[in-house]
């Protein structure tokens, strides 16, 4: 009954993604060639160099449409809010048939500069003062790739979630359950439990959340086509929201002993006390925000380099130059296969030692240990 | 600002507040529905193997104990049977021993009584042989003494012829 009711939510939830993505365009194909002869060839007067940074920036960016395969585009949804309220109308008006930027009158003139929604004078300057009013809650590229992430992760754990409950306790575990049950045990035995303690349980689903959402963004992230291509972990965005998450978690678990060590390191000299408390304040600070940039910084990385290596083909302008540039792209997308499980881990890790730090108890007084096997 | 410098690092608030609402519903939802049954689940599954193990101990241990129990048992069994072999020895020694005592007496009750009339025939016998001898010699001396007083000849054959005719025993 229950369950029933979740793949009813489901289902519906789905079918309200699909609709938000309706505004899927099949270009006229002598048109579009038409076009783009016109491109290149503008763009072979305009500029000889191919723009590399320009190009691996627009990989690894945000977008307000999603390019499928050849001709095909997902325009997907803009939603913005400003002052004259909140509006709602898809990013097809956003550009002209050759798929350059064009101006949109809506409640204010909206223009895509660089993939990013502006508001524009009338005689089509940008108008700074107004962009910064507007706050832009539009379905992008990312956000579109969360909501997929969102909805396989809801599938499948509230799937193995009832197998749980249906299979009780006493058989062993099945297909989807058995193949997530040690990854959960993972998580348990070798994140939460060596690093929270005896009071792991109620951290779990935290943790869990965390781990998978991220694990399932990295891993999308490497899919070159469709429901992967975006860069949502590699978004500081996307990284700075779950980073504010764990600061506020481990701060709101921080018990009587996490803010003495902060504020007031006992057994120290009252002077080495004052010395300690800025820093110390500062470290609640950074902890989180080296969280933000780490996960960041990582997949980004490997998004750069792996496109990098294929830019080398079109800068060198052979297409000779893939026998090495795309061996070398497959051993990266490898590495960076471990490094998405990798980065995973430690965000998870790391979530769970500041956790573990806030709520460790300090039984006897004057604990002048530095406690470096915690940190 | 610096972070201008490079769009890579200038969050979207529209990633921002999705990324939001994404995590709080996955946290949300899962933590409710899938998180709690399973983390319930795994460590339920867990204390049960840990129980059924620490019972096959303990059923290990009491059959041990058991099994010594049983040795101890069978010994003290043997033990009693062997003193009770010893005990039926001795009884039937013991009766032996009496039944034989007991024969013994009766035997020679018996024989002292045999004896004792023997003894007592035998008196009687002799008080009798006594008692006829007795008669006898009183009939023989008055025989005797009537013939004593015819002849004197006569009297001492008859007496010879008497004496020759008594048999003693």
């Amino acid at each position: 009954m229950m369950q029933q009711s979740y793949k009813l939510l489901l289902t519906a939830a789905f079918s309200l993604f699909l609709i938000l993505f309706s505004g899927v365009s099949f270009a006229n194909d002598t048109t579009l060639n038409k076009a783009e002869e016109h491109i290149v060839s503008g763009k072979s007067e305009n500029k000889e160099e191919f723009n590399v940074t320009e190009t691996i920036l627009e990989h690894i960016g945000d977008d307000h449409s999603w390019h499928l395969w050849g001709h095909t585009t997902i325009h997907l949804p803009v939603i913005i809010y400003s002052d004259k309220g909140l509006e709602f109308f898809s990013s097809k008006n956003l550009v002209d048939e050759h798929h350059q930027p064009v101006v949109y009158a809506g409640k204010y003139n909206y223009k895509l500069f660089e993939n990013k929604l502006k508001v524009v004078k009338v005689d089509g300057t940008l108008d700074e003062e107004l962009t910064k009013k507007t706050w832009d809650f539009s379905i992008t590229k990312n956000v579109a790739s969360l909501l997929i992430t969102v909805f396989i992760l809801l599938f499948v754990f509230l799937r193995v979630g009832a197998a749980y409950k249906k299979r009780g306790v006493t058989s062993a575990p099945k297909g989807l359950q058995s193949f997530m049950e040690p990854i959960i045990l993972f998580v348990r035995d070798e994140v939460a439990i060596p690093t929270i303690g005896h009071k792991y349980a109620k951290y779990m689903p935290f943790l869990l959340t965390i781990f998978f959402l991220i694990l399932l963004n990295n891993f999308l992230g490497l899919i070159p086509f469709f429901p992967g291509g975006a860069n949502v972990s590699g978004n500081i965005a996307f990284t700075m929201t779950l980073a504010v998450c764990v600061f506020i978690v481990v701060n709101l678990s921080g018990n009587k002993s996490y803010w003495q060590h902060i504020f007031w390191m006992p057994g120290m000299h009252w002077s080495m006390k004052l010395f300690l408390a800025p820093i110390e304040l500062i470290g609640v600070f950074v902890k989180p925000i080296s969280l933000m940039i780490r996960l960041f910084a990582n997949i980004t990385a490997g998004h750069v380099l792996v496109l990098s290596l294929i830019c080398l083909i079109f800068i060198f302008k052979t297409v000779y130059a893939s026998a090495i540039a795309v061996p070398f792209a497959v051993f990266i997308s490898l590495i960076e296969l471990l490094v998405a499980f990798l980065q995973a881990f430690i965000f998870t890790m790391l979530t769970g030692m500041y956790i573990g730090m806030a709520t460790e108890e300090h039984h006897h007084t004057g604990d002048h240990d530095p406690h470096y096997n915690e940190a | 600002m610096f972070l201008e410098i490079n769009p890579l690092v200038l969050p979207d608030i529209g990633l921002v507040f999705w990324s939001t609402v994404a995590f709080l519903v996955l946290l949300f939802v899962l933590g409710k529905f899938a998180w709690k049954p399973i983390m319930q689940a795994i460590t339920e599954r867990e204390q049960g193997i840990e129980d059924a193990l620490s019972r096959a101990d303990k059923l290990k241990a009491d059959m041990s104990k058991m099994a010594s129990e049983n040795e101890a048992l069978m010994q003290k069994a043997r033990e009693e049977r062997a003193v009770m072999i010893k005990e039926a020895k001795e009884a039937s020694d013991k009766m032996i021993t009496e039944a034989k005592d007991k024969a013994k007496g009766e035997y020679d009750r018996i024989l002292s009584d045999a004896q004792q009339a023997i003894n007592q025939q035998k008196n009687a016998a002799l008080t009798e042989v006594k008692n006829q001898v007795g008669a006898l010699v009183i009939e023989v001396s008055e025989k005797i003494l009537r013939r004593e007083l015819s002849n004197k000849a006569e009297q001492e054959k008859y007496i010879k012829e008497l004496a020759s005719s008594v048999t003693l025993n």
